[in-house]
């Protein structure tokens, strides 16, 4: 029990985790709310099924294809339909939840909303005690700190990684330092998505494909990423393992734990947030006026 | 009697003075006497149930409007108020009997605590924070309403409850009148002193606070207030619908409401309201496709932003009315001078 309780926090926190990142990312440099971001993680889903299935390709190029093509996907959109209305804010968000809206339906009518499921890179699992791990659960969660580290160098050591970093704290003198401001903000974009991508295709085999399936981690993703504090990427990771941790918690525990395990970890969010208004690791940035 | 033909006389200059010449106002005014009129008109029950259920979204729009919109607190999970004002009207329905015209503005009174509960704790927070916060409050709502079954009807929600009134047509004007009144007082509420108090705590919250104005009250004042209006249009729902189920309190719902106020432009209270009675009907015209309405709805949203960010009717407006430079009053478009300070127009 106690260890089915920690693999499905630490797969669902990782899950949590990536997508916070991206969606902190975005939001960060472009100072776009992405309610799609969690749409894009399901047409990734949705792509891998389908390049497995209809097209015959091997699970590693499928996933390699699906996270290309989403990413892809994601700068298309962002060329059309966000950045000509990237000064009206409230416009933006809207925007956001009809491309949300619009990929939901596109998936629906193009898959039926029928459950669908890929198979495992790596199949079987070892004994441990009276709880089976299955090995694509130990890839999962591999895979996702590869992920997260790499994005960590990324960030921290290259060039552009820099220039995120600047914008997002200050994007008026980041675009004076010579830094173009709408090209790192498409090329967050870009990455962003393809995070979102990234996630969907490891965490895939892992859970059943449908149609809205974005709706659940949209709601988790935005409570690990207020919890943890805006822009703060250290902090996502904590958050997303807390509320991880908090889920698996109710839903092994406690009886119609099911219909709770949201409300706990979103109950969870409030009352952190009554103690530290900017989260755990968030900075309390002087008002904008 | 001359008393009485000069207040006629009265009341038909300001109409021809202040009304006629503008096109918006003569708009509001053909929609106001068309809705009255509808029923007499098209007998059809299917139109007079869609015009329904607009008065009723209406009014949840116009809401979030006048919290959102005015004070720019924005309030992602609008549907808590929409739901609790819906789940007050029917338990208090089902478990003491009470008639609609009791159980709505008490339901809509639980629905304030609603707002109490919530504004309390999110007035620490702003922007962004605040809106994925508020985000929360109805999805907690409606895992408590799911494990309490015997109370709420859990999954199913609660069906049977009392109808508003007995005819159609009954039905109708009990809704539109409603709908009619409160958001000509939302309207005037945005236009008195408070309303240019949320104006400015969206503007610049520290110069009010500066200017010795009890922010906290006012926001407070704004969320209480738009969680009574949004839970007389849940009622309302509740009680047409005959039945009030978790579906009032999802995240759609919430969404729904931030896409009807931003397509017909926000802070404007007419603009909400002018983008329902746009969208809802075309929602349920777009039913002739059942599989692409979604998606087409989608992409009408996306591409109507595409052209008009500021939203849709502010757009149609200033196409056809223009501010005279001088002295800041609406005109015509066609004009070439200014119809109160002649001055020239460009």
């Amino acid at each position: 029990m106690a260890f089915d309780i920690l693999i499905t926090s630490l797969i669902n926190g990782s899950t949590y985790a990536m997508l916070a990142i991206g969606f902190s990312l975005i939001f960060g440099v472009a100072r776009i709310v992405n309610i799609a971001h969690t749409a894009f993680y399901m047409v990734a889903a949705y792509c891998i099924y389908f390049t497995t299935y209809r097209l015959g390709f091997n699970p590693i190029s499928a996933m390699l294809a699906a996270i290309v093509f989403v990413a892809f996907l994601g700068w298309i959109v962002y060329l059309i339909f966000i950045r000509p209305i990237r000064e009206h804010e409230q416009a933006v968000l809207i925007g956001t939840i009809a491309l949300a809206i619009a990929l939901q339906e596109l998936m629906l009518i193009a898959f039926t909303g029928d459950y669908r499921t890929v198979p495992a890179l790596i199949k079987g699992f070892a004994q441990i005690g009276h709880a089976k791990v299955f090995y694509q659960q130990i890839l999962t969660f591999g895979s996702v700190f590869v992920v997260l580290g790499l994005m960590r160098l990324f960030l921290m050591k290259t060039k552009l990684g820099l220039a995120i970093r600047a914008t997002a704290q200050d994007r008026e003198t980041a675009n004076l330092m010579g830094m173009d401001e709408s090209r790192v903000a498409m090329m967050a974009v870009i990455i962003s998505v393809g995070l979102a991508g990234v996630t969907g295709a490891i965490i895939v085999p892992l859970t059943t494909i449908e149609p809205f399936m974005w709706n659940h981690p949209l709601i988790m993703m935005m409570a690990v990423v207020v919890l943890g504090g805006m822009g703060s990427i250290k902090g996502s990771f904590y958050a997303s393992f807390i509320l991880g941790f908090a889920e698996a918690l109710v839903v092994f525990l406690v009886p119609a734990g099911a219909f709770l395990k949201g409300a706990v970890a979103l109950s969870i969010m409030i009352i952190v947030l009554l103690i530290r208004p900017a989260g755990l690791f968030g900075v309390q940035f002087e008002e904008e006026r | 009697m001359s008393l009485l033909r000069y207040h006629l006389r009265k009341l038909f200059m300001i109409f021809k003075n202040e009304v006629l010449v503008l096109p918006s106002r003569i708009v509001v005014c053909i929609f106001f006497i068309l809705l009255l009129i509808w029923p007499l008109i098209f007998e059809d029950p299917y139109a007079m149930r869609i015009v329904i259920l607009a008065s009723i979204f209406a009014i949840f729009a116009a809401s979030w409007d006048l919290l959102s919109g005015f004070t720019g607190q924005i309030n992602f999970g609008h549907a808590l108020f929409f739901g609790v004002g819906a789940y007050g009207a029917a338990i208090l329905n089902r478990q003491t009997g009470m008639p609609p015209w009791g159980s709505i503005p008490l339901g809509a009174l639980i629905a304030v605590l609603a707002g109490l509960i919530v504004g309390i704790p999110c007035l620490r927070l702003r922007g962004t924070y605040l809106a994925l916060t508020t985000l929360a409050f109805p999805i907690i709502l409606a895992s408590l309403i799911m494990t309490a079954p015997e109370y709420t009807g859990g999954e199913m929600g609660m069906s049977g409850l009392a109808r508003l009134a007995m005819s159609r047509t009954a039905n109708y004007y009990i809704v539109v009148v409603t709908m009619l009144v409160l958001v000509t007082v939302m309207w005037k509420i945005t236009d008195s002193r408070m309303g240019i108090i949320f104006h400015a705590i969206r503007e610049d919250e520290l110069a009010v606070k500066a200017a010795g104005i009890n922010t906290t009250m006012y926001k407070l004042i704004a969320f209480s207030l738009s969680g009574f209006f949004a839970g007389i249009s849940g009622g309302l729902y509740a009680h047409f619908m005959r039945i009030a189920g978790p579906s009032t309190l999802e995240v759609s719902m919430s969404f729904q409401v931030v896409i009807w106020c931003v397509f017909g432009g926000m802070v404007t209270i007419w603009g909400p309201v002018g983008a329902v009675f746009i969208l809802f009907p075309l929602l349920e015209f777009l039913r002739m496709w059942p599989e692409w309405r979604e998606l087409m709805f989608a992409l009408i949203v996306l591409i109507i932003l595409l052209y008009m960010p500021g939203g849709l009717l502010p757009w149609v407006r200033n196409k056809i009315e223009t501010e005279c430079p001088r002295c800041k009053i609406r005109n015509v478009a066609f004009r070439s001078s200014c119809r109160v300070c002649a001055a020239e127009m460009k």
